[in-house]
Formats: C-alpha cells, structure tokens, sequence
C-alpha cells in the first residue's frame, strides 16, 4: 500500500549506503577504544583498496570470488532456497578444475583445458549441490541443514584426496604437483601489457571477465527467462507456484544445480588463475561472505558485483591496514568486516520503515 | 444517559493512508449497534483502536460517559470492553474451561482459578443461556459452539461492552440466527453490542442503528427500521447499487466433466473429500453452497490436478483422470480448464510481481509469451494493457505490483487471465471475496456471458446470495461429501441451510422413523 510512493533510490541506494556509513562509524568506535586514529585507519584502508594499480588489483581478485559465491546464494535465494553450502560447493569446484588440469597439462593446449576446466568447475560444484538439493525437493530435508553438513563432508574429502592420492611424490606439503603453464589462466596484467596498458602486479585474472560474463548469465536467467520465472514464483509464493503447475522438485534441483556450479568458479580463480596447483583450504570462507554479498547486493547482478567490490576492498585495504598500523591486528579487521555484514545484512531493516516513513509523508505533504 | 460508548474525532493514519478519520459514533447502552462498510473502509483499524491494538492519532474514546484511555488490550478489558475476533483466538486442544480463564488464571497455581471460573462460568452461562460443556474440547465442538466459547470469555472478563468482528463469516444461516438470539438475549441483559460486518442481510436482521462507513469516514447513522437494504448499499459505495444479477434461463447441453466418486485424504490419512460425484454440462453455472470448510477447496483443487485425488475418477476433454494416471495442473490447463483460486493471495497471484508478470501465471509457458530462449515482454505488456482495458482494471499500470491494486482489481486481473484463455470449464471460487460491492457486479455479469457462450462453470462460494443469484443448479457439500443437489429454482435459504448443517436428511430420518412407529 505504501510501496509504491518510496522512490526506488532510496532502496537500492540511501539505506544500503546508510548501513555501511553506520558500520564504519561503529568501526570507528572500535579503533578509537585501542587507541588509534580512526580517520588515518580509513586512509589506510582505503589506499590500500583503490589508492594504487596493484592494491586496485587485488581487491578485483578478491571480488572475483565473491561475486560467484554471492550469484551463488543469490539464485538460489530467488527461489527461496537458503544455500549455506556455498563454501563445499567451491571447494569441490576446485578440485573439479584441477583433476581437469593435472590430467590433461601434459597433452593439450590451453584453449582446450580452459573450456574444460571451466565444465569441470561447473559440474562438480554443481554436484556437490544435487544431494541437499535431492533431499530437500523429494524428501523433505531441510536444505540449510544438508548443505551445511556438506561443507564438512567437502571439507574431510579434499583432505583425504589431496594427502591419499593427489599429493606430490615426495613431499610433505599437501598440495599436488603445479600444473604445466599452459593449464595457467593468464594475469590480467599479462594480457594488457603487449597492449601498453600497465595496471601493476596482481593475482587479478581472467576469472574475473568470467565472474562478469556470470552476471550477466544470471541476470538475464532470473528475469527474462521462463525458467527464471518458474523460479521468481516458487520463491515468492510456492502455493501459486503450484496452482500454475509449476514442477516445483524440479525447479529447486535446478535452482541448487545452478548455485552449485556457480560456486564451483571460485575454483578457477583459485586452482587455475593463482595457486595454479591443487590445495587444502583455498576457498578460505568466500562461501560464506558470498551469503551477506547476495544481502547487500539485494540478490541483484548490479548490486552483487558492487558488494562483492567492497568486500573485496575490505580483504585488501583490511590488510594494507594491519600491514601499516601493527596495532590494528588483522583480528579488528575481522571484526569491521563482520560490522559491515551485520549492519548491511542481519540489521538491514533496522531504519527501513523509518526511512520509507519519512519520504512516504513528504510525498502526501 | 451517558452512552456505553462514545468515539469523538477519532483519525488514524497509516503512512500515506488515512484509515480513520474525524469518526464520531454513539451508541447507547443496551442496544445493537451495526457497523458496515466495504473492505477497507476503515472498520477493522476503528474497532482494533476500541480494542487498544492500534492508538488514535487524534480524539478519544468515552465509556460511561467518562473519558477513558487505551493503550492495550488490557486497558479495553478494564473498561468492560470485550472482543470476539473473526478468526478465533482459541487453544484448540485446551477446554473450554481452560481457555476462558487463560490470560486470567488467578495465581500461579491453576487449581483454585479453575474452581472458580468453574462456578461463575455456570453462573455466567445461566444468566445469558449460553449452554455450554465447560470440560469439552473446543476442537471437537461446533464453530457455532466455539463463537460461544469467545463469547463467554469476553463475558468472563467483565465485559459490557462487546465488539463482534465479522461473526457469521464461518456460520450456516441457521447458527447464525442461533447467535443473533444470543445477542438479543445479552442485550436484555443489558450488554452493549458492536456488530461489524459487511452483510447486509444481517444489519437488518439484528441490529437497532446502524452506522455506515466509507472510505475511512462515518458517513451516515440511520435507525435500522427506518432504513432498507438499498439504502445502505448506495451510502456503502457512494451509488446506487444492484444487488441481483440479470439472466436468461440456463441452455445446458452436453456433459463437459463428470466425476465419480471422487476422494482425497490429507497427510493425516483424513478423508477431506468423501466420494464426490457430479457432471458439468455446457451453458450451466453449478454453485457449490457449503460451509467454509467442508471440502469445496479439496474438490477444487482436486479437478484443477493441484492436489492428487486418492480414489475416484474424472472425465474431461476425452481424458479419463484418475490416481494413478493423474494430470497435474499445467496438463489440465492445457486441456482448457481455467481455474480462479479461491484464494488470490495465496494462490491466484504472486503479489510481489508486476501485474504484467502476474498475468500470465500459469500460461508462462505458451509459445505468445515465449521468444525462442527469452520470454517475450513485449507481448507480454502489450495483452496485460489491453486487458486491462477490457476489464476496467484500475490504475491500468501493467507495471505496478500486483499487491497494491485493490482487491477487485486484482480479482479482474485473475478473472481476465483465466477467461480470456477461452476454456472449456471454469472453476472459480469466492469470485467476489473481498471485493467492493461496484465491481462485483462487473464481476457477476462476466460470469454469466461467459455461460451464455457455452461454457461450463463450477462455483463454490460460501455467500448463498452469490450462489443463489449466479447458479443454475446447486450441490451443497458437508463434511466433505455432497450431501444434496437441487434446481437453483427451488433453492432458498433455510433450505440450503439446512443442508449445509446436514440436517436436511436427519429430519427426514426422524420423519420417517415417526411414521414408521406410529
């Protein structure tokens, strides 16, 4: 009743900007209490993010997994599925894209080994997600609990494949052997310089056009397919969704499968783009921060990608900031990121009907 | 005499609505007082401001003749004010017993509350004849016995004062004549009663003023013998108003779908729907009068293929329908049955999309919406704009969100999807449920042309005018099983509402057995 007179900017835009000023001005609390000057840990912070071509470099890279764990959650969530699993997703994800590249560096080129790794990511994450996505569309099980479940199951499996049987001969480290170069996704850095362009050393690579290609997919996927609005319709109303026959099971195992393989590309930034071998632990909770960027960024490809950036730029300026002021531990800058997902994701309604309040008066007035 | 309760400039104000405003009402004590008015004219938000759920921005409320300030609903309950909501707030596995004193046990220790409320509940029942088997379990009595149960509790509280919302939405004709004789009794009694509801029929039975709202204002006070059914209807809506539907006699032709035995038991393995049989012809309206509840949403649903039926059979399009070579809702669709839900909001809309989106709900599939990967938005937008044209639906913005059109509005997007798809049968259920009385006309003619042209309907309503005025013939449902049919020619109320109560045949029965022992 009241929806149609709140501007739209004031959703997309006002409230979510409020919520991150509000988080750094807690943040800036917590800075204060240990007795540093909150105004220079923002300089900080906010160089090391954007000031310089390679802190540029880093915060895309680290966005880059973001914005494929949060398209992850996102899709699901638009079908009113709450996918936790999105971290054993990527996890599995990877290993996908190194079986990939451990078994076929030796004999093919790279235009061959990128598609597939590319299917390979795609189809073991996707796997991952096919049982809680099974037992919640047929059997009921709720698919919070399976999929969390999951990250553990990926979590122990990865051990036991990478220590049993793909560690290197030899040696203690688990990690397998490094891949051929030509199983190397190229640095962004690489391709641009032939063409002049100089944007510094990072890990930043191919990955991340893929990561806005996936965006893009997505988008047009939810709002302007059938598919997608089997989906919308399952998320908002699941009786509707009946009542349209829409084969509900069938929707939620795609929806799952979909998500799944979406956080499986965080493999090929990790296994392909930068580690360029396969490992314990790379996928190091983007999962999970994929869940509060699909909440700030409203489930939407735009704003996706915009809280996938500034997440980015926590990890890379959080760091620069603990780098520079060593009482600023990287425990704090732990604590700031979680300000920011508490204040932009579990508190985000907290000045929502205020605001909308305030602009629905004005208009009557 | 100061009046048991009076209003003075109440407004209320929700954002950008203004649900109440500058409303004076009085009335005096021992008397039944009428509130009427559509679906959202601001009864609901005035008696939840009585009740002490919301706080009048402006003006304030006297009982007795003395100024009195609620903020609760325990400040209502202080001022002898008692509420009997529309969906009971009942505990449906306690007692009777143990959900009158809840929320006023007495003590930490139930015993000696019980006790009491024991003897005064007896003492309360006598004085205003509600019997009532205070141990019972309110889940295994009667919904009629269960609005006692309300009744009672209010009583309990000490309440002089009693606000009725809605009260016979879930009542036969006869149960509800029952409780206006409970009424007229607490009014000897001295009792004030409010009586809010949008049935006409029942301001005029029962009540002794009536005032009427409209658009958040009371707009006119009247006596009710010195008023008429018409009247109230123009001062509801603003106009004058037709409360009959004109239409030639039925042509019925050939049988369109057939059930036979039809049966369904929930996840409980309770039998919902009880061997229903019945046939559809072409060119007819079939009403399905009933109580709420008693498996008309079953049998919808059941024919649309949106629940699995568990025994039985249906005929339709040359296809034999049954449990185990079931159709599910998109194959029905495609054989041409169109289904309005009984609930919009629920089932019939996703009121988060645009209207454009939500029109064509359940067709999103056909090749007229659909480009080869990417469905078609332009045809989409352009059909939506001319229905809307067609149908009168207001604002004609494709782009709104379907939850903030009207209730009729959203009813004429739902009742133009499925007819414009030219079926076959049309099932439709409460086609004019929350609908404000200007577009349920408009809703009523359609239906009717859309039999005229050969079509078959099945309608459930549980309004027995709307069935009475739109159906040809009538089966009434009780307990989940039909339990008569009849020509809509020699349907009237008492009769229909004795079958709805079942009573119908029991009557007959004891009939019979007299003859027999004579």
């Amino acid at each position: 009743m009241s929806q149609a007179k709140v501007p739209t900017w004031v959703n997309i835009a006002l409230i979510p900007a409020l919520n991150i000023m509000l988080a750094f001005l807690v943040s800036g609390l917590v800075i204060l209490a240990i007795g540093e000057n909150p105004i220079e840990a923002a300089g900080y912070l906010i160089y090391g993010a954007f000031g310089y071509d390679e802190g540029i470099g880093y915060t895309l890279y680290y966005a880059t997994n973001l914005i494929f764990t949060g398209l992850a959650v996102s899709v699901a969530f638009k079908g009113g599925l709450f996918n936790i699993g999105g971290e054993g997703q990527a996890y599995i994800g990877g290993l996908g894209v190194g079986l990939v590249c451990l078994s076929l560096d030796h004999s093919m080129p790279f235009y061959v080994i990128a598609p597939l790794a590319i299917v390979g990511a795609a189809i073991f994450g996707a796997a991952w997600a096919y049982i809680p996505a099974y037992l919640q569309a047929r059997r009921g099980s709720h698919i919070v609990i399976t999929t969390i479940m999951f990250n553990f199951i990926a979590s122990s499996l990865m051990v036991y494949l990478i220590v049993n049987w793909l560690k290197e001969d030899g040696r203690m480290a688990p990690n397998s052997r490094t891949f051929e170069e030509n199983a190397w996704l190229p640095y962004l850095h690489e391709l641009l310089s032939p063409l002049g362009i100089d944007i510094g050393d990072s890990p930043l690579n191919l990955t991340f056009i893929w990561a806005l290609l996936c965006c893009v997919f997505v988008w047009g996927l939810i709002w302007h397919t059938r598919w997608g609005y089997q989906l919308r319709t399952l998320g908002t109303n699941p009786t509707a969704a009946r009542y349209a026959g829409i084969d509900t099971a069938k929707v939620t195992i795609w929806a799952m499968l979909i998500s799944g393989g979406l956080a499986g590309f965080v493999g090929l930034n990790e296994i392909m783009g930068v580690n360029h071998n396969l490992l314990l632990n790379f996928t190091a909770g983007y999962g999970f921060a994929g869940i509060a960027v699909a909440l700030m960024g409203r489930n939407h490809p735009i704003g996706i990608i915009l809280a996938a950036i500034l997440f980015g730029a926590l990890y890379q300026g959080g760091a620069e900031l603990a780098f520079e002021i060593p009482t600023i531990t990287p425990e704090i800058v732990i604590a700031i990121q979680g300000l920011v997902i508490l204040f932009s994701g579990a508190l985000e309604h907290m000045f929502k009907d205020r605001i909308e309040g305030f602009f629905i008066r004005r208009a009557v007035a | 005499m100061p009046y048991a309760i009076e209003l003075r400039d109440i407004s209320k104000r929700f954002g950008a609505v203004q649900a109440n405003k500058d409303i004076c009402l009085q009335v005096p004590a021992g008397t039944i007082h009428g509130i009427i008015g559509e679906n959202g004219a601001g009864k609901s938000t005035l008696m939840s401001i009585i009740y002490g759920f919301y706080e009048a921005d402006t003006g304030h409320i006297e009982v007795d003749g003395k100024r009195v300030d609620i903020r609760s609903s325990q400040d209502a309950i202080n001022a002898g004010i008692g509420m009997v909501h529309q969906h009971f707030m009942l505990v449906e596995n306690f007692s009777v017993l143990e959900n009158v004193i809840l929320g006023a046990e007495g003590g930490a220790v139930l015993k000696n509350g019980i006790g009491a409320a024991r003897v005064e509940l007896q003492r309360l029942a006598q004085e205003y004849s509600l019997d009532i088997d205070v141990d019972a379990i309110v889940e295994e009595l009667p919904v009629g016995l269960q609005q006692r149960v309300e009744i009672l509790k209010a009583l309990y509280r000490g309440a002089r004062i009693l606000i009725l919302d809605e009260p016979t939405g879930v009542l036969t004709p006869q149960e509800a004549d029952h409780l206006f004789r409970i009424l007229k009794a607490l009014k000897d009694q001295g009792v004030t009663v409010l009586l809010i509801t949008h049935k006409l029929r029942e301001i005029m039975a029962s009540t002794d003023n009536v005032s009427v709202m409209r658009q958040g204002e009371m707009v006119a006070h009247r006596e009710t013998t010195h008023t008429s059914k018409e009247d109230l209807a123009e001062l509801m809506v603003g106009k004058k108003v037709r409360l009959t539907v004109d239409k030639d006699d039925a042509q019925p032709s050939e049988v369109l779908l057939s059930a036979r035995d039809l049966s369904q038991f929930d996840s409980q393995g309770v039998k919902r729907l009880k061997d229903v049989s019945l046939e559809l012809r072409a060119g007819e309206i079939l009403g399905i009068a009933g109580v709420s509840g008693n498996g008309q949403s079953e049998l919808l649903n059941v024919l649309s293929g949106i629940a699995p039926m568990s025994e039985g059979e249906v005929h339709f399009a040359g296809q034999v329908i049954t449990a185990k070579a079931p159709k599910d809702a998109a194959q029905m669709r495609d054989l041409k049955m169109a289904h309005v839900p009984e609930d919009r909001h629920k089932m019939g809309l996703v009121t988060g999309f645009e209207a454009y989106e939500a029109a064509v709900l359940g067709y999103h599939n056909s090749p007229d919406y659909n480009g080869k990967v990417l469905m078609n938005r332009k045809a989409m937008l352009d059909e939506c704009n001319e229905r809307m044209a067609a149908w009168d639906v207001r604002p004609p913005n494709p782009h709104l969100k379907t939850a903030n059109f009207s209730g009729g509005n959203q009813q004429k997007i739902v009742i133009a999807r499925e007819v414009e798809q030219n079926p076959e049968v049309l099932l439709i259920g409460q086609p004019t449920r929350g609908v404000d009385i200007g577009a349920i006309e408009n809703i009523h003619e359609q239906i009717v042309k859309l039999r005229d042209s050969g079509k078959a309907i099945l309608l459930v309503s549980v309004e027995l005018d709307e069935i009475m005025a739109l159906s040809d013939r009538i089966i009434v449902m009780f307990d989940g099983a039909v339990v008569g049919e009849l020509d809509a020619k020699d349907a009237d109320e008492r009769t229909l509402g004795l079958m709805m109560a079942n009573a119908h045949q029991k009557e007959q029965e004891d009939e019979e057995q007299e003859g027999e022992s004579a």
